[in-house]
């Protein structure tokens, strides 16, 4: 049984339509990435994976290890183990860090009827994974990405993702506003949380994380559907051309 | 945000938790308010001549305002008239005039604050707080009364201390709130049947934080007490307040009046945890919580602080104040004001700066949910004399739904030209972006709520004693659930 198996998704914004069917099967221990223009729907499907429900799903469906997702609120999918790293994090002023990822993460572990981690079990647990992304020890007592730097909040997605563990991490565009020093220790940080029982989907727009963080398959999203599925070389053929070509060649019928 | 909204339409209503009714023998006047009403209250407590003098003069007082206007009108509330020949001005709990010890207090009523989870034995109780009692329209315990006395700390029912120490009621009571100050006030010092007493002596440090608890339990009957603390020359007074209320039908009047002096060098921490029942989720009954405090930093270099957690009532009316009357004295406000279903509040308070370098800080955080209207109203008044002084005013709102209102009113008067004054305001909106942020990780709605609800108010959570700012969390929490839309 594949982790996500996802099938003729369609799925309307705001009486839009932006997903017009999407089939795509990831197993566990996968890395895909998901490449595509701007406004392609590459962030409306990370969303829909999380179970925003602003994000309407008109057809298809979506089976997360064996599971119906689409029946799921966002916060029984984080707690079966869907993780998205967004676009753009948000701030939570007046929550210190470490407080609010110790409620999620027993929360999550109450879901799965596992005894909830005290302070004292936390904490170390906590300062190790700020040792891995290599950042800094007052964040344990900052506020939840409140005055983070556009890198320091993208860090700290990654750093949130390493406490949770998720079967399916979700990574939107989590290179976009990292200087190239972030770019390899968010990446390495990644790769340490590469393994057998996990999954990732990947969003980007740049083939440069894709050399960190090298996928086993790449797909194409040109509005609203995947035009394209290869292997890392396709990262490299897009770098190189652009998507002019593949937005051609999918407009142009019985071209496969 | 619809979406989510409906998310939290689905949480079930959680019921409130203390609205229970204890079964207990009363002694209680019939309902009707007349001068005779306050003879007979003050003849039941067995006052001296000159406490039956002060009530009937407020009683006069208020039965003129009472023709003229009844409530003051300038608050940004709506209530339909209330009929104060229909309410029961007295009632007590029926025991031994003078109990010699806690075993022989009813045993419901000690069973009702356990209940309430405030245990009244002492070797029960929490450490470092000594509590006050007090139920319908009598204190019934204080405790830690002899540990107290070791250090001259008087901390009694406002009963006894009339009896006890006539001289420092006689001195204190009225000097900060006059009855004449505002028509609920007046009222109070007629009928008001009894409240807490504090003082602490020159230069000691009270050695624990005193509380007082208030229960109304009678139906149809208002409250009225009364607190009068007094911490005298480099005294230092922290003091807890907290109250609740069955559930009723019909809506129940609490009208109580709180002042504090402190003088040279003396600092007053007063806390309130206010959770009188806020009526159902139809607005149906709740508690009309119309109250007058005020402190007077009377001495140099005093202080006092107010801090407040409001999330009961059907309708809060009240405006913790402070005269900055020695040089160099501070006044603090900080507020926490939830309204949920169809509460209103209207609450905030004034600073009224005389002394030189005096300095206050206003913190006032209004939360709106369901139906809920929340008001801060907020004056700060620099007088000729106040030469160097400062304040800093800072107002949030946050709006939970899109039915709900916040409204900010703050006033500013400046007749010293050296004043310093710094003002932030803010209204924000629970983002539906910040909520499945916190779902996404694992945190169910509601919780996500109160998480973010908790963060909004942590300046003025971190101001309350410790066990304290536990209960107001959860309290805020319990508050919000099952409201948001
Ligand atoms: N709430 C919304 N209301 C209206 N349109 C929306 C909304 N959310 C997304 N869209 C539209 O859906 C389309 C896909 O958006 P999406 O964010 O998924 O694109 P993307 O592929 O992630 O783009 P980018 O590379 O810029 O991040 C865009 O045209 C966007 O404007
Ligand atoms: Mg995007």
């Amino acid at each position: 049984m594949s982790l996500l198996e996802i099938k003729n998704l369609h799925v309307n914004v705001a009486g839009h339509e932006i997903l017009k069917g999407i089939d795509l099967t990831i197993n566990a221990g996968e890395v895909h990435s998901i490449m595509g223009p701007n406004g392609s729907g590459k962030s409306t499907l990370a969303q829909v994976l999380a179970r925003r429900e602003a994000y309407q799903v008109t057809d298809g469906q979506i089976l997360f290890d064996g599971k119906d997702l689409l029946e799921m609120k966002p916060e029984v999918a984080a707690c079966e183990g869907v993780f998205l790293a967004f676009q753009y994090p948000v701030e939570i002023p007046g929550i210190g860090n470490t407080y609010f990822l110790r409620s999620a993460l027993n929360a999550i572990r109450k879901y799965r009827g596992l005894e909830e981690m005290d302070a004292m079990d936390f904490l170390p647990m906590f300062r190790e994974k700020l040792k891995l992304l290599e950042m800094d020890d007052k964040l344990i007592n900052r506020s939840v990405n409140e005055g983070f730097s556009g890198g320091e909040k993208k860090r700290n997605e990654i750093l949130q993702m390493a406490i949770l563990e998720p079967k399916l991490a979700v990574l939107d565009e989590t290179d976009s506003g990292l200087d190239i020093d972030a770019l390899r220790i968010v990446a390495s940080g990644v790769n340490s949380l590469r393994s057998k029982d996990r999954a990732m989907l990947v969003v980007t727009h740049y083939q440069r994380l894709l050399n960190y963080i090298v996928p086993d398959f790449v797909h194409v999203l040109v509005d609203g559907r995947i035009v394209r599925s290869g292997g890392p070389e396709l990262a490299l053929e897009l770098e190189d051309k652009g998507y002019g070509w593949i937005e051609a060649e999918a407009k142009a019928p019985a071209s496969v | 945000m619809s979406s989510s909204v409906d998310t939290f339409r689905e949480l079930a209503q959680q019921d409130y938790k203390w609205g229970f009714v204890t079964d207990i023998d009363a002694d209680r006047l019939p309902k009707g308010l007349s001068e005779e009403t306050v003879r007979v209250i003050s003849a039941k407590k067995q006052e001296p001549e000159f406490m039956l003098e002060w009530r009937l003069k407020a009683y006069r007082h208020w039965a003129k305002l009472e023709k003229e206007q009844a409530e003051p009108k300038w608050a940004n509330v709506k209530f339909p008239p209330i009929n104060y020949q229909d309410i029961i001005y007295y009632s007590a709990p029926k025991q031994k005039p003078n109990l010699k010890s806690l075993d022989e207090l009813d045993p419901e009523i000690l069973r009702t604050y356990e209940k309430l989870g405030i245990p009244l034995q002492e070797q029960k109780m929490l450490a470092g707080v000594a509590v006050d009692a007090v139920f319908d329209s009598v204190s019934v315990a204080t405790t830690f009364k002899a540990k107290l006395a070791e250090k001259g700390v008087i901390f009694c029912s406002f009963s006894e201390a009339v009896q006890k120490h006539p001289e420092l009621v006689k001195k204190y009571l009225g000097s900060v709130v006059p009855h004449t100050d505002n028509f609920f006030a007046a009222l109070n010092a007629a009928v008001f049947t009894d409240g807490s007493f504090v003082y602490v002596p020159k230069g000691v440090r009270c050695p624990m934080e005193l509380s007082t608890y208030f229960r109304i339990n009678a139906a149809e009957t208002g409250q009225f007490e009364r607190t009068l603390i007094v911490a005298d020359e480099g005294a230092y007074v922290s003091y807890l307040e907290g109250c609740t209320a069955p559930i009723r039908d019909e809506n129940q009047l609490h009208a109580a009046v709180v002042e504090l002096v402190a003088l040279d060098n003396a600092q007053i921490k007063y806390s309130t945890v206010q959770n009188w029942y806020p009526g159902d989720k139809n607005g149906k009954g709740g508690i009309y919580n119309f109250v007058t405090k005020r402190g007077n930093c009377k001495g140099v270099n005093s202080k006092i602080s107010w801090t407040q957690v409001e999330t009961g009532s059907a309708i809060t009316w009240k405006y913790p104040s402070c005269i900055l009357q020695g040089d160099n004295s501070v006044g603090e406000f900080y507020s926490v004001a939830l309204t949920n279903n169809y509460q209103q509040a209207d609450t905030g308070t004034k600073m009224i700066h005389l002394g030189k370098n005096t300095s206050s800080t206003i913190v006032s955080k209004g939360i709106s949910a369901g139906h809920g209207q929340n008001t801060y109203r907020g004056q700060v008044k620099i007088q000729k004399g106040a030469t160097g002084a400062r304040n800093y005013t800072q107002c949030d709102s946050l709006l939970i739904g899109d039915k709900c209102g916040a409204h900010t009113f703050p006033y500013i008067e400046v007749k010293n030209s050296t004043a310093r004054m710094e003002h932030e305001a803010s209204t924000s909106k629970i983002g539906e972006d910040q909520l499945f942020y916190l779902q996404q990780r694992g945190l169910k709605a509601e919780d996500a709520v109160s998480m973010i609800v908790n963060g909004f108010c942590k300046q003025v959570f971190r101001e309350l004693p410790m066990e304290f700012a536990v209960e107001a969390q959860k309290l805020l929490s319990v508050s919000l659930e099952g409201s948001v839309g």
